[in-house]
């Protein structure tokens, strides 16, 4: 069966204003996938909201803030699956939370909710020098 | 973040003229609404016309106008969803929660 090989691997500053950089890549990989039959224009949108999402609480909450530091991020496409890592550098983030927040109008809690939706598995794990977020999704 | 507001009377009509409300400029929204409350204005449309992306941050900041105007015995309401952008509403049941109408003047016309 004819798949799909793309790699992508970027480094970019610990700072909210390269997500709409990083967003943008997720959704030209799915734009320029040549072997998908799914809602190409829907794919597109899911993988620029699960990486501004992941890339976000990275941000965020485990590198802290820290402008100095970076984020990195792959994208990985081998035998029609479709895997994102977001990598960090600091103490991790709690992606345990896997429904909505109780309260309807709560302004916080469902970034984690939504990755969850949108992507088929979910792992956060530690690495040598901080952890990294893999969400898979099945093309 | 590009952001027109105008007091159209019934209410104050702030227009969103970006691609997208992330977590890069949502704080800047929130900031814009939470002056207009402390000038006394309690009635906003937001019209998100021009938004192609909406993420969790942005989502966070509409709710927070939403619940500053009703504390103030006011209102928040949405016009223009794009189609993915009403979608994001749908997977976080946020459509419950807001008034949202077609365009700006059919949302400045329900006050």
């Amino acid at each position: 069966m004819a798949t799909d090989q793309i790699e992508v691997d970027i480094k970019v500053p610990n700072q909210t204003r390269y997500l709409c950089l990083i967003g943008h890549i997720g959704e030209n990989v799915a734009r320029a996938l040549k072997h998908y039959s799914g809602d190409r224009e829907k794919l597109a949108y899911d993988l620029n909201l699960v990486l501004t999402e992941a890339m976000a609480n990275a941000i965020t909450h485990a590198n802290e803030g820290d402008p100095e530091k970076k984020v990195h991020i792959e994208i990985a496409i081998v035998d029609q699956q479709l895997a994102l890592r977001v990598y960090d550098h600091g103490q991790g983030f709690d992606i345990s939370q896997f429904d909505l927040p109780h309260k309807p109008l709560a302004e916080h809690g469902r970034g984690v909710y939504i990755i969850h939706t949108v992507m088929d598995e979910v792992e956060y794990r530690p690495t040598d020098d901080g952890h990294v977020l893999e969400m898979k999704k099945n093309l | 973040m590009n952001l027109q507001i105008d007091d159209k009377g019934s209410a104050i009509l702030m227009q969103v003229q970006e691609e997208r409300l992330d977590a890069h400029n949502s704080g800047e929204l929130k900031t814009q609404m939470l002056k207009l409350f402390e000038d006394g204005k309690s009635n906003l449309v937001v019209d998100l016309s021009d938004v192609r992306f909406v993420d969790s941050s942005g989502l966070g900041a509409l709710v927070s106008g939403f619940k500053n105007a009703s504390s103030r015995n006011g209102s928040l309401k949405l016009s223009g969803l794009q189609m993915q952008v009403k979608s994001m509403f749908e997977l976080t049941r946020l459509h419950r929660v807001f008034e949202i109408y077609n365009d700006a003047e059919e949302a400045l016309g329900s006050f």
